[in-house]
């Protein structure tokens, strides 16, 4: 259980050496992404600006405030609350995004399945836990709003965020096919069984 | 008591705000109460800064969530109050709509067909808007529950029938809190249903999931299962974030109706471990804030 900083951008090199239970924090850049951009992106094939080779992105759609442009706020949004949501509906996602715009690290809550394991350990990605529901939290790690692509979908637009000591977060899924959420699984569908029968319900 | 209208506007501004930035003792009492018995080292670190979070967001005056959830205003009208049903419903709709733009907060809410947002959190029937009434004298109760959408999209409902008996709805909770998993950010308040038609059953889910920790159901076999039930589901090893562990759930509750000889009905529905809710109670003496 190595811990790591990790500034952005991050080659496949960077990535293979991470393990499940790793932590990791993030410097730099993260982008910001959900339901909607994705969906804008590859089902109705709008192309962004942003370069996201090698980069992370964290499933997320802020609270901003609308402010004029400054230099603390270049793109016209000041921050308010940013924090994470449930990564799973995006499941059909992840590859596209590693494979067309060169993703390499997903930051989101509750996990992924076998086609974003797969996809991890053939291009060489990770999925990194934040703790879901701590959006105060991360906020404190956020500098600023450095740009905005695809507005439009606000407050599901692709966000370009300034960060500072990113986490710790966790190293959840692998390049080598490892995944907690698979393991957890496995331990639950057997503890089940036990909790069925203690309940006097034949399975 | 004649109804303020302009004070239920304001009022149902700043719930929404208080919901967003600050827990009920209750449930923070409930995180402190599941990160003491927990035994595993990852799940203790998931909880821990759950806490810290808390604290953070109270210190920074920020939302605890990003979630800004969709807006539920349930109403309780006591004896002798006067008021303007229709002015009621304007009212509390305008209150949220104005901490929407004036906070500003996220408006997380779309048309469902053409996913258009406002940005005012308001649209076709929502808030959505429940109206109760009790037995105080000069009261009238609102209380204010953002319901986000991890825990929202985690929710079941079952038609079972007679011959699956109790043991057919037990089954039910256990199989749906499988299912969510980590995706409803546990440790959750799964809400359950029993009985009365279908939507019934799961406007019943949808109150125990946000009942206050600590209360039971009223009706004794239902507050037998209650216990019965938050044992079982925190044996299944889910834990805090889907990510292994002892605190699946802070709690299940129950809520039941009497229902037809030839139906068994179970509804699940679930709260995160940001379960979020804030209360004003307006009397002849004004208006006070809590849980």
């Amino acid at each position: 259980m190595a811990h790591y900083n990790l500034p952005t951008p991050v080659s496949e090199a960077d990535i293979r050496k991470l393990r499940v239970n790793d932590t990791v924090t993030l410097q730099n850049t993260l982008f910001g992404i959900r339901d909607a951009t994705q969906i804008h992106m590859f089902d109705k094939g709008r192309k962004t600006r942003f370069d996201l080779n090698g980069h992370a992105v964290i499933h997320t759609a802020p609270n901003v405030r609308k402010v004029p442009v400054s230099e603390e706020f270049p793109a016209g949004y000041q921050p308010i609350c940013i924090g994470t949501t449930t990564s799973d509906r995006m499941e059909r996602f992840t590859r596209p995004l590693m494979t067309e715009n060169g993703v390499r690290m997903i930051v989101g809550k509750g996990g992924m399945r076998e086609g974003s394991a797969s996809a991890f350990q053939e291009i060489g990605g990770v999925y990194l836990a934040i703790i879901g529901g701590t959006a105060a939290l991360e906020t404190t790690w956020i500098e600023q709003i450095e740009d905005v692509d695809m507005d439009d979908l606000n407050p599901e637009s692709l966000w370009r965020f300034k960060i500072k000591d990113f986490g710790p977060l966790l190293v959840a899924m692998d390049s080598h096919g490892g995944s907690i959420y698979q393991e957890v699984k496995g331990e639950v569908a057997r503890n089940k069984e036990a909790v069925l029968k203690s309940l006097g319900i034949a399975s | 008591m004649q109804l303020q209208m302009k004070a239920v506007e304001e009022a149902c501004k700043e719930l929404y705000i208080r919901a967003l930035k600050v827990l009920p003792d209750d449930v923070k009492a409930g995180i402190e109460r599941l990160n003491q018995g927990e035994s595993d080292a990852r799940a203790q670190v998931v909880l821990k800064t759950m806490i810290t979070n808390i604290s953070v967001a109270e210190r920074e005056d920020n939302l605890l969530c990003q979630d800004t959830g969709l807006p539920i205003y349930k109403v309780k009208i006591g004896r002798n109050v006067q008021l303007d049903g229709m002015a009621l419903k304007a009212a509390i709709r305008k209150g949220c709509e104005r901490a929407t733009t004036e906070y500003p907060l996220r408006s997380s809410v779309v048309h469902p067909i053409t996913r258009k947002n406002n940005h005012t959190s308001c649209g076709i029937d929502m808030p959505a808007i429940s109206i109760d009434f009790c037995d105080d004298d000069e009261m009238l109760e609102i209380e204010m529950v953002p319901k986000g959408s991890g825990s929202e999209n985690n929710s079941f409902l079952k038609m079972a029938i007679p011959a699956d008996g109790i043991n057919g709805v037990k089954a039910f909770v256990i199989e749906s809190v499988v299912s969510a998993g980590g995706k409803t950010c546990p440790p959750t308040i799964v809400g359950v249903g029993i009985g009365g038609t279908s939507e019934q059953c799961v406007a019943m889910a949808k109150r125990a999931a946000t009942r206050a920790l600590g209360s039971a159901c009223p009706d004794e076999e239902g507050a037998k299962l209650e216990q019965e039930l938050t044992a079982a589901v925190n044996k299944l090893g889910i834990g805090p974030q889907g990510l292994g562990g002892d605190g699946t759930a802070f709690a299940v509750h129950v809520e039941l109706a009497h229902t037809h000889i030839t139906l068994n009905p179970v509804a699940v529905n679930m709260q995160c471990h940001s379960a979020r809710r804030a209360r004003a109670t307006f009397t002849p003496d004004g208006v006070t804030y809590g849980f």
